[in-house]
């Protein structure tokens, strides 16, 4: 199954060396502003993102490929702006969401892994050889022709993880990938991230995911009142749930 | 609950294209109500069995689960025959479903849902011509086959919460208690189902939507 897409602007020329970069970025639904003049520039390997229910920090997640657009400001990935090229951000970043049952698209693993290669239009051989190489990589070799409703938890997430990283983004975004997860499940998909050669940006409670992290912002209220390494970064966002 | 009709096996008739094993199955319904004679339909079912279990090598428990779905509407056909027609007609009555059921049943086994899937694609490529986009009909297709297990799901776990708490799903207060909130999780759902669409390349939804969507789970 193909889609219809439209050709590349012309101006779009993209730079990796940029990163991602938010320029005076502010988001509201309605009246409701959920971030407010966030100004940032994004580089490193491992960053995590770290805040309370409501903070704003999903919306953050979904700024950075173009799932939800700035009400003012911009984000430009690899110099791309997420407004004007937001196909070819979606290329560039890949998206992990919370509950992979809502990623998880056709009813079988491989259909499942291969939709994305689709969409791009990658020929027949080349997807096959794809998805084999993924879900070998992935443990899911065995399940290829599988009802995806079947996995378990951790398989399904690491099933969403797959279906994202066979198109090879240049990075990636998780938003809580681990929240739904056991212990077990939760730690093989830590690893599974840690050893990513992309740049990972990882939205999370849970904290111990972010060690070994160079960089994380703390959010609050729409802002981003904290950024700094993890030790420091942590150490900030404890502060600030005491004082509640 | 399970959808899970495809069997994997490497067998001649997994090989043979998916729009094949449909016109093959197409042929023999019209063959079998064109030429409604016990050894005709006898025949065609003891063919469906040999190209099921020896052929295809699907193990039989896949095609008695196919023939128990239609046991009592076949008991219920044997019946009504036998009273109002006579025996030869009652079993060429039964014995013709009975072979279409397991034949529709080997087709659905030894084709994977891509598959099938593309060949509806393919039929739909004429309608191209008034704005309908085939790929988006399969799209919705394995869609719908991917998620009616995990509605099932959501509902079970919506009644198992409401038992908890000493409700009941029964009545017309069960439905409502039981509705509701599926309906709010499903739209919940389809909200980053689609996310998860345009994530991956689905790729033609106009650039303002982010500013009118709902707020995700911040």
């Amino acid at each position: 199954m193909r889609f219809r897409r439209p050709e590349p602007r012309p101006d779009a020329v993209a730079d990796p060396a940029r990163g991602i970069e938010l320029r005076g970025v502010s988001h509201r639904y309605g009246d409701r502003p959920v971030l407010t003049d966030v100004d940032l520039h994004l580089t490193e390997a491992r960053i995590g993102v770290v805040g309370a229910n409501g903070s704003g920090k999903s919306t953050f997640a979904r700024l950075l490929n173009g799932l939800v657009l700035p009400t003012s400001g911009q984000v430009l990935v690899d110099g791309l702006d997420t407004r004007a090229s937001v196909r070819e951000v979606r290329r560039r970043v890949g998206f992990v969401f919370q509950d992979p049952d809502a990623q998880i698209v056709h009813p079988t693993v491989a259909e499942d892994a291969a939709y994305g290669l689709e969409n791009q239009g990658v020929p027949t051989a080349e997807r096959a050889e794809r998805v084999t190489e993924v879900l070998a990589r992935y443990g899911l070799a065995g399940h290829a022709d599988h009802p995806a409703h079947l996995l378990s938890g951790g398989q399904k997430q690491l099933l969403a993880i797959a279906g994202v990283l066979v198109m090879r983004p240049a990075r990636v975004v998780f938003d809580e990938p681990t929240t739904l997860l056991d212990l077990v499940n939760a730690r093989r998909v830590a690893r599974v991230i840690g050893e990513l050669e992309q740049q990972v940006v990882v939205v999370t409670h849970q904290l111990d995911l972010l060690d070994g992290f160079d960089r994380v912002l703390v959010v609050d209220g729409g802002r981003i009142v904290e950024d700094a390494a993890p030790r420091a970064a942590i150490a900030a966002y404890r502060a600030l749930m005491e004082r509640r | 609950m399970t959808l899970a009709l495809y069997v994997p096996r490497r067998s001649v008739v997994h090989r043979v294209p998916a729009g094949g094993k449909l016109l093959a199955l197409a042929a023999l319904a019209v063959l079998l109500f064109a030429v409604p004679t016990l050894p005709v339909v006898v025949a065609a079912l003891l063919g469906v069995l040999a190209v099921g279990l020896g052929a295809a090598r699907l193990p039989a428990t896949a095609l008695a689960r196919q023939a128990r779905t239609v046991r009592w509407w076949l008991a219920g056909l044997l019946v009504f025959h036998t009273l109002f027609s006579d025996l030869p007609t009652a079993a060429v009555t039964v014995l013709r479903l009975l072979a279409l059921v397991l034949a529709a049943a080997v087709v659905t086994a030894t084709t994977r849902v891509t598959e099938m899937v593309a060949v509806i694609e393919r039929l739909c490529a004429p309608l191209r011509v008034v704005g309908v986009r085939p790929a988006r009909i399969g799209l919705v297709i394995s869609m719908a086959l991917r998620f009616i297990p995990v509605l099932a799901e959501r509902a079970d776990r919506i009644r198992e919460a409401q038992a908890a708490r000493g409700g009941s799903a029964r009545g017309i207060r069960g439905l409502r208690t039981t509705v509701t909130p599926l309906l709010v999780q499903l739209l919940q759902m389809a909200h980053t189902i689609s996310e998860a669409l345009d994530a991956r390349g689905a790729d033609d939804v106009p650039p303002a939507r982010g500013r009118r969507s709902p707020a995700p789970a911040a």
